[in-house]
């Protein structure tokens, strides 16, 4: 009963979602009339969509194998987290999260946004019931998970032992709370574009959701660059792989898209942009989606191996791109021209910080698509690897943060004051760490050496907006801005770090033997075999030294049963300048073992970086969201 | 200088032009030689892969080609896509479903020699992943 219920939930949720789209564009809605029950429209879809997707997550725990998705993503001995989370662990129920923060997302808009005018709203709102409908149309159509199975097999099949990991649990439903928010940016620039209102009050109602869906891929790619750090045992942290590249694009988009749509909100300059990175960035997210759920481009979280699905999102795709970019280029000649600015200024280094993420994601997506787009063409099959992406997008990246030593000390509009002293800190910074790198360490590449400069003059410049005024007072969208750029200064550093000072050391050891890497000696005392809820593993005892105090490490190879997999774990000692990193390889004769290790300094920061990115958000976020409420303790003029 | 708002959104325009075209010629730029980033063992038999140039080999491990150094650690196998041979250094631990018979894609270097020494063997995450290329591969069989 519970998956028919479901069932009869998205039904109903996806007639809802037509209703809304109907009276927004039909039924009196070009006078604003019907806002009124748009609202209540979209609660309403909201709600029936979270109903169907917790009834999804309820067959789960209850293992009820007669619904075929349970039955062959899950399994009734695994751990209730991996049941809960096993629910968006596959392609259905996915897809059904993704709908169901689609639905929850128009009815916010719909409910608490009170400032934009009715006319404008009911055409976003409208925007947005077609974006619903579309989803809802794909999982009803192609991707049903609530079909039943008959007869039920008596066991599931369980989940792939790689996404049992706690971390992973909630990995996917972050980014895609990420990707979806970016859908109300599009939705609201759908519906400026229509009713020819693009100004600052759109770009006031679009940015607490930028904000929040850009805080959240943040936490989302940062979440999963560690994951498959630990998890695949290989040393790396980013492969560019192309679903880390699906996550990565909407991540750009939405960045260039963040600092333009405070120029429109306080300036009222760069309007047209602001709505074209709106509709890129949500497509951007689209894209993402298609790229992981149509199999297309094969890697471990592909598991929609269906022409069929990968062809209806397609469509889905060029249709909703196509027709945004289509209503983009009709009404651009009704957009007004934005509020002047001279080129050295804010606005002139925010177009510049723009210019060159789009150069970044250009890059990304070229890179990513192009195999794809080859074998369409000519047949032919290629892999775009690390070499492409590092060669291209790293000195991009490190100019971008070249921009980000300079721009946050210009001035609104124009800037006739000399900015060298403002700048001085940051470029004695830089030289001080130039000249240092190369006394101390003169071997290391051009790229790390100038990751090290650049993101070590980026500390103290990302603090000088704070400069000269009261610590107290100021404005939590400055400390949001100052956290969040010193957040990028501290990931470039464990960047440059890891890739200049990380040293490696593949051995064999009989138990006793010693093994030196880096500043540790680390004593191999035995292999033993250990039973976990649902595997067992062998697990080697790593006894890690350097100085006094001795750090136990345990690397295992763990075997699943259900589906029969080995899987790597590493073993991770962090101190506080590094992580000493240990893999456990296979026996290799006369009791010997293999061991692979890493003394990785800093590497760290990489994570603690996207951490401050994202705390830097959330407080421009809390800023944003009670600056009216509260203006008096959070001063009254924001970075803005 | 203030530029008047009509000039300003065309500089504006042509900007986000020259970014996209210079986008799109890095990345030509940037892939003119990744295309052949993979290669198979026939691509090497008919000289199209450069030597000491990092690419990945992709392939089936021939049955009982398999051999490990006595360190423990090197080991010896020849890929094969049906048609041509290339032999294989890596010394490294193999990820776990690394076996005999299985398809196999090796980052690294073609010697001169005609040996390919691999830095890295990628991992397939389950018994039916394969890489795309090998995927299509295995269909035309």
């Amino acid at each position: 009963m519970i998956a028919e219920a479901g069932l009869a939930a998205l039904w109903l949720a996806a007639a809802l979602a037509a209703l809304q789209l109907a009276l927004a564009f039909g039924l009196g809605g070009h006078q604003g009339r019907s806002i009124g029950t748009i609202r209540a429209v979209a609660l309403g879809q909201g709600l029936l969509t979270l109903f169907a997707f917790g009834a999804l997550i309820e067959l789960f725990l209850r293992s009820d194998m007669s619904v075929a998705l349970v039955a062959e993503n899950s399994h009734s001995q695994k751990p209730w987290l991996y049941k809960f989370a096993g629910a968006w662990g596959n392609h259905e129920g996915s897809m059904l999260l993704w709908v169901t923060v689609l639905a929850l997302a128009g009815a916010v808009v719909a409910l608490f946004e009170r400032r934009l005018d009715a006319k404008t709203l009911g055409a976003s709102m409208g925007a947005q019931a077609a974006l619903a409908l579309g989803f809802f149309a794909f999982l009803l159509l192609a991707s049903n998970p609530f079909e039943r199975l008959d007869p039920a097999p008596l066991d599931g099949r369980g989940l792939n032992p790689l996404l049992q990991d706690p971390g992973l649990a909630f990995h996917p439903p972050t980014l895609y709370l990420g990707y979806v928010g970016l859908s109300v940016a599009f939705s609201l620039a759908v519906g400026g574009l229509i009713r020819g209102n693009v100004g600052p009050a759109i770009a006031r109602a679009m940015r607490p959701w930028v904000l929040a869906a850009w805080i959240l891929l943040t936490l989302g790619i940062t979440a999963g660059s560690y994951w498959a750090y630990y998890e695949l045992g290989w040393g790396g942290w980013w492969f560019w792989d192309p679903v880390e590249n699906a996550s990565l694009m909407p991540w750009l988009a939405a960045t260039a898209l963040l600092h333009s749509v405070n120029v429109l909100a306080a300036r009222g300059g760069l309007r047209a942009w602001t709505m074209m990175l709106a509709l890129i960035a949500f497509s951007m997210s689209m894209i993402g989606t298609f790229l992981v759920r149509s199999g297309i481009l094969t890697s471990v979280h592909a598991f929609a191996v269906d022409p069929l699905r990968g062809t209806f999102i397609l469509a889905l795709l060029a249709l909703y791109i196509g027709a945004a970019l289509a209503l983009f280029g009709l009404r651009i000649a009704h957009v007004k021209e934005g509020a002047p600015f001279e080129i050295v200024s804010r606005e002139g280094g925010l177009v510049a910080n723009n210019l060159l993420l789009s150069v970044i994601l250009g890059t990304v997506f070229v890179g990513t698509l192009y195999p794809l787009i080859a074998e369409a063409v000519s047949g032919e099959k290629l892999s775009v690897g690390p070499p492409y992406f590092d060669s291209v997008a790293s000195p991009l990246a490190l100019a971008l943060a070249g921009l980000m030593l300079i721009v946050p000390q210009l001035k609104w509009r124009r800037d006739a004051k000399p900015i060298l002293p403002r700048l001085a800190p940051g470029l004695l910074a830089a030289l001080a760490i130039l000249l240092a790198s190369i006394l101390l360490a003169p071997s290391i590449g051009l790229l790390p050496r100038l990751g090290l400069v650049i993101g070590g003059a980026l500390v103290p410049a990302s603090l000088m907006p704070l400069v000269g005024r009261s610590l107290r007072r100021a404005p939590l969208t400055i400390w949001g801005m100052v956290l969040a750029h010193l957040g990028v200064a501290v990931a470039i550093l464990g960047t440059a770090s890891d890739s200049a000072f990380t040293q490696e050391r593949l051995a064999v050891a009989r138990p006793g033997d010693r093994v030196e890497v880096g500043p540790w000696l680390i004593e191999f005392r035995d292999v033993l075999p250990i039973a976990g809820p649902n595997w067992t593993a062998l697990e080697a005892e790593l006894r890690a030294s350097r100085g006094s105090g001795v750090a136990v490490m345990r690397p295992q190879s763990r075997f699943f049963s259900e589906p029969p997999t080995i899987t790597n774990e590493a073993a991770i000692h962090t101190g506080w300048n590094g992580q000493l990193y240990a893999v456990l390889g296979e026996e290799a004769g006369e009791g010997r073992w293999q061991l692979r290790l890493w003394w990785k300094p800093f590497v760290t920061l990489i994570w603690l970086g996207g951490l401050l990115i994202a705390l830097g958000g959330t407080l421009a976020l809390i800023g944003r969201l009670f600056r009216g409420r509260f203006s008096i303790s959070f001063g009254k003029r924001g970075y803005a | 200088m203030t530029l008047r708002p009509k000039h300003q959104r065309l500089v504006l325009i042509t900007l986000a032009a020259a970014a996209l075209i210079g986008a799109v010629l890095l990345a030509m730029w940037g892939l003119r030689d990744r295309a052949a980033y993979f290669a198979t063992p026939s691509d090497i038999g008919a000289g199209k892969v450069v030597p000491d140039k990092a690419m990945r080999l992709g392939g089936m491990v021939v049955k009982g080609s398999l051999k490990r150094d006595p360190d423990g650690l090197t080991i010896h196998f020849i890929v094969s896509d049906t048609k041509a041979t290339t032999p294989v250094v890596y010394r490294g631990i193999t990820p776990n479903l690394f076996r005999e018979g299985s398809g196999v894609v090796a980052e690294g270097r073609l010697d001169p020699s005609g040996s390919f020494f691999a830095d890295t063997i990628l991992a397939k995450h389950d018994e039916r992943y394969m890489p795309p290329q090998m995927a299509a591969q295995a269909g035309s069989q």
